[in-house]
């Protein structure tokens, strides 16, 4: 291994503009005649809009344009969409699909729902003219509870009878009510996933510009997809033709999922700078982020498991209501579904599963996919049940597990729930685990705990999730509207450096470090002469952007595609330079070599070769340049278990994490010390999920965790150190053997840790956030 | 609109404001520093932390004018010239940071953290970083950072 190529913990790259405070934010950007923008939010969660008078505001200082959703439609600015359809039971092809305005028309649907845009020449002003919009609202009984909108006296929208967005389900629902009818014991179990704000520390944000000499759209935004928003703005909006609309997401500071969407915000903006001859910039303040950028999660479970006498698990029954909020947002439907109940077989052999998921329609901000999307709630809910069962029955937490694991010589292996795993080896996870979490000494540190007053508890998790989306084909037949390939380009410049282009994004996961390390690793150029270029629609070519964990699986793959051909062609302008057949020429990191010789090309002279062609092989193009796109086989599929080692004080309630270990398999690692901080991230975002956070509206709709004052996001003080391990079985699916580390850290870590606290607490169940008040509860019943 | 005058990283500035101007957007939009950032509305995540005459502030809760003839350093300040301070080099080689918001205002609140107290621990790290907030790192490497960082600068 090379120092600087696969496998090596490089330091990144990008570190030293943001260390240095030369960070460039879309908020960082300024352009000439910039004007600000400020929304008109519904401080209602479900009302009808009688009128909506814009001659105060419009007269107001500075105030250059008061625009609403008449002027929108009127420019016939299309809605916004979701990408992904969802067929039903009993042979429904189409959820149901209420019209999503950018800008509200005559109704409103949730607290902070876009309802009107201000422009004006200074952030004050816009601000200070928003508040003079006057709006007339009417307004209308609100539906909040995920498990009690069906039905409700309410409808939200005409094109959802009941609130109803679907009703879908997989599996097969006879052969497992077959196996709970032969089934020796059942463990059943209700859970809530609790609703989450993702809470990037980069506000979202844009900067729409306009220039009428040529007729191009030039938008920063906040972006995970910078060529998805291009692609859903042109085709479905409607606002700018997918050629003159440049989309540069430059730095973002985190996205989690929630800047994957497409939002009125940009679009309105993107829009309306044209229409005002003006650029306009748009940035949310944190309370506009927290009632507007779509939530996660948010599921009401029920979760039933047939086991057989020795605990082994027979079949699996579940149903989930999901809430989607008040629209759907991107790609929200698929969530809850395909993103979902496909990973409910876990690690394990069950035979047979069966669930079938209510999405349903709320006066709530839209949720859509937040860092796991779908798999941590499939996840918390199989592994709450299986730790529910083996307290149940009386066995080892851990034992269960070994009994139920799919054993590393069936892979492939067919689930019951569409998918095929590549590879995995579950056991070895689990005993690396036990042994780095000293599962053989807890007996006597729970001693000692109750020795103190205290209470001790051990929780697992054992997880696998489904990283890198496609193949495109298989997720068109599922309803999927896009396909999920990757692109790559790999530019020689003549005198031997190399710029990279890929259509994913980096927002924090160090891809500027770790594709050059791909690169450098492949064609044997110093890491130093490689740069990578992600962001921007007229730089790279069209790529689908970062999320589900994709980008080294996907873009990965699409790199090393591109590389490949870079070898293939240096190897012709090699033979002939050096005199030789083609079938001589042998590559090894960056030495094109006559077999069986001395002579040899660096790929820095096949470089400048290429661009300096008098000696030359004819029929050849000149140039080194080439690009790849790549369509996966499968998705990967990045497993482990993770143990989390609490101790309460059961007289405040008080719980503190003592140990927490991780052991994951992300098969090939290109560098460690980066995934290693994917996964403490990951962690830190799951442990506040189980202990700290928690979107929660009241009866009316309004949103009560609005601010950094409500809503406990994870604090140093919060979290304890991360004891992170690995395993390894290589993907035989991609030629990097990689499997994606994004979303592992938030997928295992909540079950493991409310199985600890549970264990503590004396088993009884504990939702989440399992806060210091619920906690105590707990401990008090128990005792 | 009050004249705001006041040192920035060792240069005089000055800016014609209106008087509720935020520090933090005193240095954003008049000074043009965009390296301080502003991460939310309540004075809680500490993405816009700065020194004001040796001591760290949140920039987004003290009014431009309260800092009227005061000396301020951002985080463009820290480093000399392309050397890193000990504290930024810490960050680096520790990976204390991901999408970069928040590293700003956290190497801010380090440099004055490991300046006011020595010999820190990883409790004390812990309990002092309760101002800022990070969403990437689950702040495992942000504290191991901060250790190295002040052990770097002699503490």
């Amino acid at each position: 291994m090379s120092e600087t190529g696969i496998g090596a913990a490089v330091r990144r790259k990008e570190d030293q503009r943001f260390l240095t405070g030369n960070g460039n934010y879309t908020d960082d950007i300024n352009v000439f005649g910039q004007t600000y923008a400020a929304f008109v939010r519904s401080p209602h969660a479900h009302a009808k809009i009688n009128g909506i008078n814009t001659s105060a505001a419009a007269a107001a200082d500075g105030v250059v344009a008061v625009l609403t959703g008449e002027e929108l439609a009127a420019d016939g600015v299309g809605p916004l969409i979701c990408g992904w359809n969802i067929a039903g039971k009993n042979g429904v092809e189409a959820h149901n699909s209420p019209v999503h305005h950018a800008l509200a028309m005559g109704k409103v649907n949730y607290v902070g729902d876009h309802v009107a845009l201000v422009v004006a020449e200074t952030q004050g002003q816009a601000d200070s003219a928003a508040e003079m919009v006057e709006v007339d609202y009417e307004e209308l009984p609100a539906v909040v509870g995920t498990g009690s909108a069906l039905n409700h006296t309410t409808t939200i929208h005409e094109e959802a009878p009941a609130n109803m967005c679907y009703d879908w389900e997989i599996g097969d629902s006879a052969a497992t009510d077959a196996a709970f009818a032969s089934a020796a014991h059942v463990t059943t179990v209700e859970v809530v996933n609790n609703r989450l704000i993702p809470n990037a520390m980069e506000p979202r944000a844009c900067l729409a510009q306009y220039n009428q000499g040529t007729g191009d759209w030039t938008l920063h935004v906040t972006s995970q997809n910078p060529h998805v928003h291009r692609l859903v703005m042109s085709a479905f909006n409607g606002v700018a033709p997918e050629h003159k609309l440049r989309v540069i997401a430059p730095d973002v500071g985190g996205g989690f999922g929630s800047k994957i969407f497409i939002y009125a915000e940009e679009v309105v903006c993107t829009w309306a700078t044209r229409k005002v001859g003006r650029p306009i910039k748009w940035t949310a303040k944190r309370s506009e982020s927290f009632l507007s950028d779509a939530h996660g999660r948010d599921h009401v479970s029920k979760a039933e498991l047939a086991l057989d006498a020795d605990g082994k698990f027979l079949a699996l029954r579940v149903n989930t209501k999901a809430n989607l909020g008040a629209y759907l947002s991107t790609f929200a439907s698929a969530v809850p579904t395909y993103m979902y109940a496909t990973l409910l077989a876990g690690t394990y052999t069950t035979p047979a599963i069966y669930c079938d998921v209510q999405g349903v329609f709320t006066n709530t901000a839209p949720v859509d996919a937040y860092r796991g999307a779908g798999r941590p709630e499939a996840t918390y809910l199989l592994e709450r049940t299986v730790e529910t069962a083996a307290r149940e029955m009386n066995i080892d937490p851990a034992e269960i597990r070994r009994r139920n694991f799919i054993q590393p010589d069936a892979f492939p292996y067919q689930t019951p729930v569409v998918h095929q795993y590549d590879i995995g080896d579950y056991g070895a996870s689990l005993e690396k685990a036990c042994e780095m979490a000293d599962v053989g000494g807890f007996a006597a540190r729970r001693s000692d705990s109750e020795s103190r007053g205290k209470r001790r508890g051990l929780g697992y998790s054992s997880y696998i999730e489904a990283c890198g989306i496609a193949p495109s084909a298989a997720v068109g037949a599922l309803g999927g509207g896009v396909g999920l390939w990757e692109s790559a380009d790999i530019r020689f410049n003549a005198t031997g450096s190399v710029t990279v282009m890929t259509g994913t994004h980096n927002h924090g996961q160090g891809h500027e470090t770790a594709f050059a390390q791909v690169v450098s690793d492949k064609l044997g150029v110093p890491i130093e002469n490689i740069e990578v270029v992600e962001g921007d629609t007229d730089k790279g070519p069209f790529g689908m952007g970062t999320y589900g964990s994709r980008s080294i699986a996907v873009g990965g793959s699409a790199i090393v595609k591109a590389a490949d051909k870079i070898i293939e062609k240096g190897k012709k302008i090699a033979a002939h330079c050096l005199e030789a057949a083609e079938d001589d020429i042998e590559y090894d990191g960056g030495n094109f070599t006559v077999a069986g010789t001395d002579k040899v090309m660096n790929i820095a002279e096949i470089a400048f070769t290429a661009y300096v062609p008098h000696n030359y092989p004819e029929g050849v193009e000149p140039g080194l340049h080439e690009q790849a796109f790549y369509d996966p086989l499968n998705f990967s599929f990045p497993a482990g278990v993770h143990i989390c080692e609490v101790e309460v004080d059961p007289t405040t309630g008080e719980t503190e994490i003592v140990n927490y270990t991780a052991v994951d398999d992300f098969g090939t690692i290109i560098n460690p010390m980066i995934v290693e901080g994917q996964v403490h991230g990951g962690i830190g975002q799951g442990v506040g999920q189980a202990m700290l956070e928690g979107a929660n509206y009241d009866d009316n709709g309004q949103l009560v965790t609005g601010s950094y004052m409500d809503y406990t996001m994870p604090r140093a003080d919060n979290l304890p150190n991360f004891n992170v391990g690995t395993t390894s079985t290589p993907s035989p699916l991609n030629p990097l053997g990689v499997k994606g580390a994004g979303e592992a850290g938030a997928i295992a870590s909540p079950p493991a840790v409310i199985n600890a606290i549970t264990d503590a607490c004396g088993g009884a169940m504990i939702d989440m956030p399992a806060t210091q008040e619920k906690v105590w509860l707990a401990c008090q019943a128990a005792e | 609109m009050p004249t705001v005058s006041m040192t920035v990283n060792g240069k005089a500035v000055s800016a014609d404001v209106e008087a509720r101007t935020l520090l933090v957007h005193y240095i954003r939009d008049h000074i043009g520093l965009t390296g301080t950032h502003v991460g939310c509305d309540t004075s809680q995540c500490g993405a816009c932390v700065v020194h004001v005459n040796g001591k760290s502030v949140k920039s987004c809760s003290t009014l431009a004018v309260q800092a009227e003839g005061a000396d301020v350093a951002t985080i463009e300040g820290l480093a000399n010239g392309e050397e890193l301070h000990p504290m930024q080099a810490a960050f680096k080689e520790n990976h204390g940071l991901q999408c970069g918001f928040c590293t700003p205002g956290m190497v801010m609140s380090a440099v004055d953290l490991a300046n006011n107290m020595k010999n820190l621990d990883e409790a004390t790290i812990r309990e002092q970083l309760d101002g800022n907030i990070c969403r990437c790192t689950g702040y495992h490497n942000i504290v191991k950072s901060i250790k190295d960082g002040a052990e770097r600068m002699g503490g």
